[in-house]
């Protein structure tokens, strides 16, 4: 019999239908995975099953059988006993999913209280066991500690810790890798499997990529417009995917392709940074940032900057772009003038399309702006170039009149690297530019850069923590960690001869390609 | 399985529960009845202040002795005073004095208020510890006996009245939109604007401008409502306009010396400046949800 049942599962918003009837079942101890870009209903499907809907949703039909009960019918009262205790819930950001005011300790044992445990000294003793359990380092002085005290695997691992505290048969995680660096990541699931292994407990793994899903479920559920598309043994469906979709996400996945690597041209250096450090200061210390790094671009190339949060990837790419001054040492840029000109010369993309678009501008508005600030141009000329930016990135014309919040994320992208290009630049500083987006967006998104890279002549510093992402994009890697350079080297000699035990655990953590 | 088909510790029932209806809930989009009063309430009032002869016939100045303190009524809808004009012809011709008074004073704490909070903000270090200490003095110091130091410094009179009330909200407007181009001069849109090669005053008012004024009108809105209540106040205490203006809070002043006899000399004006301040209030909350 299965633990889970869920059959023809209907959900709406504001009477907009986002779910259409979508079954699946999980049985005990197995790993079920529900893929899918965003948008295709995973996580409202996985939230409806608990009844953590927000409050424009509704459940409109469906059963979801848990056990001999079935959820969907139950009031939030009756189900709040089902929550932790039978079914435990891995949210998706470890940032926002803590009460910052409250200690690490308190809100795991606030599970323990919630579900009738009285004793003290119990839910003391269990919580410490607890946060044994999931791997944190000296449980003692983390259960003192407050949320933001804590690294975001670290935070990952007190939300593990709390969903498994009452050892329920189901736990739903939704994308809970997703905010994480790849090492923590793989760490993170490591320590899913072994207590699934430990206790038997069911997984219902939601994830937009298919390189996290291959390598830990059983099953496969692939999601698109809130409909099953295609479900199997994860083996079989890899091995021969029978939807075009299905293949689609497979092919975009860049833990499982399997591209040739990119020759290095050789050329003229474009951007030479040389023995580069920047110290804060925190306290009374200064903290070194980013600690005596040196590389170089070859024109038209990408280089790409690989390490995990906290390495001084993004500070180094913000000296480059002159965002950031150095303490000491030196950027120099082929070609580039000094003052406002700068900006002509070099730009910058940012990580999150949606926080680097004016909301209260237009798309045209927006792209448009470096032509207005540097003179570029009288009005209808102004005009006619914001249309031929927008054919360049792929994006049709009519939204140029549409705001941000209009569009995708992915379209956002495509309207920020717009209107990096709009002052003809040279360089294109591009941070973590496509970490925030699905796997399939960002497989057109680096498809775009690498045209646009051919057809423009443009260098690219390529800031990323995603070392299967940089194997497809860069022509040369340096690897960083702590604020050094560990490794430098053309994208094959790294990916094929690591040297450095830092870049071969961040290697291993790639997702292995399942076939 | 460890007991995979056990009901949880809270004791719930399996089996044989009818499934009770869906939790129904609540429809989007219903019409919010109060704000829409509300509009009604600001709308008819300016209706007042532009065309008051189509609310009225009655001179607000000239009375007429012989129908002296009558009550409310259908000849007098608001009864008449001791001189014998209608009190609601007053209230319709003085609501041009209120609205214009609180529109001068709002603008008065919006221009300033939003410059200085804009400055303060943008420029940071200094210049902004500097500003924000002043606006602290300021709002140290109670709004009404503020607008009383102004007044004393101006002179009386209906503009300087709106002035002065004005210059009291100074010091929130200030501080409202500080905190909201801090806010969003930290954003990545004001930062890529700078990258595009945006010099730093157009930037403010093509970015951070914009994008900071949200709760900013909000405030001016609900500043509106306290305006009103303010410059009323101050016509009360006799600071604003000359009598026989029929400006609100004199209106309520002069009647005060019939509370005992003629209670519609006071309440009917009161009523209508509590009002139109509630109406402003509502108002201003709808505006900060959209925009914030």
């Amino acid at each position: 019999m299965s633990l889970l049942e869920v059959h023809d599962l209907k959900v709406s918003y504001d009477g907009r239908p986002a779910v259409h009837g979508v079954s699946l079942s999980v049985e005990p101890g197995e790993v079920v995975a529900v893929v899918g870009e965003s948008g295709s209903g995973k996580s409202t499907t996985a939230h409806a099953l608990i009844g953590l809907l927000p409050s424009n949703a509704t459940l409109d039909a469906g059963r979801i059988l848990f056990g001999e009960a079935d959820l969907a019918g139950w009031s939030q009262r009756r189900l709040r006993s089902v929550r932790g205790s039978r079914i435990g819930l891995v949210p998706q950001d470890p940032a926002n999913s803590l009460d910052p005011v409250k200690t690490v300790g308190a809100q795991i044992g606030e599970v323990l209280r919630v579900h009738g445990e009285r004793d003290r000294r119990k839910i003391r003793a269990r919580v410490l066991d607890l946060l044994a359990r999931v791997g944190l380092p000296d449980p003692e002085t983390r259960a003192r500690q407050y949320p933001h005290e804590l690294s975001g695997g670290m935070r990952q691992r007190v939300l593990i810790a709390a969903a498994i505290a009452l050892r329920p048969s189901l736990i739903i995680a939704d994308e809970p890798t997703s905010a994480l660096d790849v090492t923590v990541q793989r760490r993170i699931l490591d320590l899913i499997d072994d207590l699934r292994a430990e206790y038997g407990t069911a997984v219902l793994l939601v994830t937009h990529d298919l390189g996290v899903a291959a390598g830990r479920s059983d099953r496969l559920v692939v999601m698109k417009d809130g409909r099953v598309v295609e479900r199997g043994p994860t083996s079989s469906v890899l091995a021969a995917p029978q939807e075009g979709y299905t293949k689609r996400l497979l092919d975009d996945a860049p833990a499982l392709s399997a591209r040739p690597f990119p020759d290095h041209p050789g050329g003229p250096p474009a951007i030479v940074v040389r023995d580069l450090v920047k110290e804060f200061r925190v306290g009374r210390r200064p903290f070194r940032a980013v600690d005596g790094v040196s590389f170089e671009v070859t024109r038209g190339t990408t280089h790409a900057l690989v390490g995990e949060s906290g390495s001084g990837k993004t500070t180094t790419a913000r000296m480059v772009a002159r965002f950031a001054t150095p303490t000491s040492g030196t950027v120099s840029i082929a070609g580039a003038p000094d003052g406002r000109r700068f900006r002509r010369h070099v730009q910058l993309v940012y990580q999150n399309p949606y926080g680097s678009l004016d909301p209260r501008q237009t798309i045209g508005e927006i792209i448009e702006e470096p032509l207005r600030n540097f003179g570029l141009g009288d009005r209808p000329a102004r005009r006619a170039r914001v249309a031929d930016l927008l054919e360049r990135v792929a994006l049709p014309g009519e939204l140029a009149a549409r705001r941000p919040r209009e569009l995708s994320g992915g379209q956002r992208q495509r309207v920020a690297i717009a209107r990096a290009l709009a002052a003809e630049p040279e360089v294109l500083v591009l941070d973590e530019a496509v970490s925030a987006l699905d796997v399939t967006v960002q497989a057109q998104i680096l498809a775009l850069l690498e045209r646009l890279q051919r057809e423009l002549g443009l260098t690219y510093l390529f800031i990323s923590h995603d070392l299967a992402v940089v194997r497809q994009i860069s022509h040369t890697v340096s690897v960083m960690s702590k604020g050094r350079i560990v490794e430098t080297g053309t994208t094959r000699q790294v990916f094929s001869d690591p040297r450095h035990d830092y870049t071969r655990e961040l290697l291993a953590a790639i997702p292995e390609r399942v076939r | 399985m460890t007991g995979a088909s056990v009901p949880g510790a809270g004791g719930v029932g399996s089996g044989g529960v009818p499934v009770p209806a869906r939790v129904a809930r609540r429809p989007r989009g219903r019409v919010p009845v109060g704000l829409v009063v509300a509009w009604l309430v600001v709308g008819l009032v300016l209706l007042w202040a532009v065309v008051p002869g189509l609310f009225t016939a009655y001179d607000p100045i000239a009375g007429v002795p012989a129908e002296k303190l009558r009550p409310p009524g259908a000849g007098h809808l608001f009864g008449t005073d001791a001189v014998g004009r209608d009190v609601f012809a007053r209230v319709v011709h003085g609501s041009v004095h209120s609205l214009s008074g609180a529109l001068v004073a709002v603008g008065v704490g919006l221009l300033l208020g939003t410059l200085l909070g804009l400055l303060a903000g943008a420029a940071g270090g200094v210049a902004d510890a500097a500003v924000m200490r002043v606006v602290d003095v300021l709002l140290s110091v109670p709004g009404l006996l503020l607008a009383l130091t102004v007044i004393i410094l101006l002179g009386p009179g209906t503009v300087n009245v709106a002035i002065a009330v004005g210059i009291g909200s100074v010091a929130a407007f200030a501080r409202l939109a500080r905190a909201e181009v801090v806010r969003v001069r930290r954003t990545d849109y004001v930062e890529a604007a700078f990258g595009s090669g945006g010099r730093f005053g157009a930037v403010l008012w093509r970015h951070v401008l914009p994008n900071s004024l949200g709760p900013v009108v909000a405030l001016a809105a609900l500043q509106f409502g306290a305006a009103i209540l303010a410059i009323s106040t101050l016509g009360f205490l006799g600071y604003g306009a000359e009598p026989p203006t029929p400006e609100w809070g004199l209106l309520i002043a002069e009647g005060r010396n019939y509370l005992a006899t003629s209670w519609w000399l006071t309440t009917l004006p009161g009523a209508v400046v509590v009002a139109v301040v509630l109406a402003a209030g509502r108002i201003s909350r709808s505006i900060g949800r959209e925009r914030g």
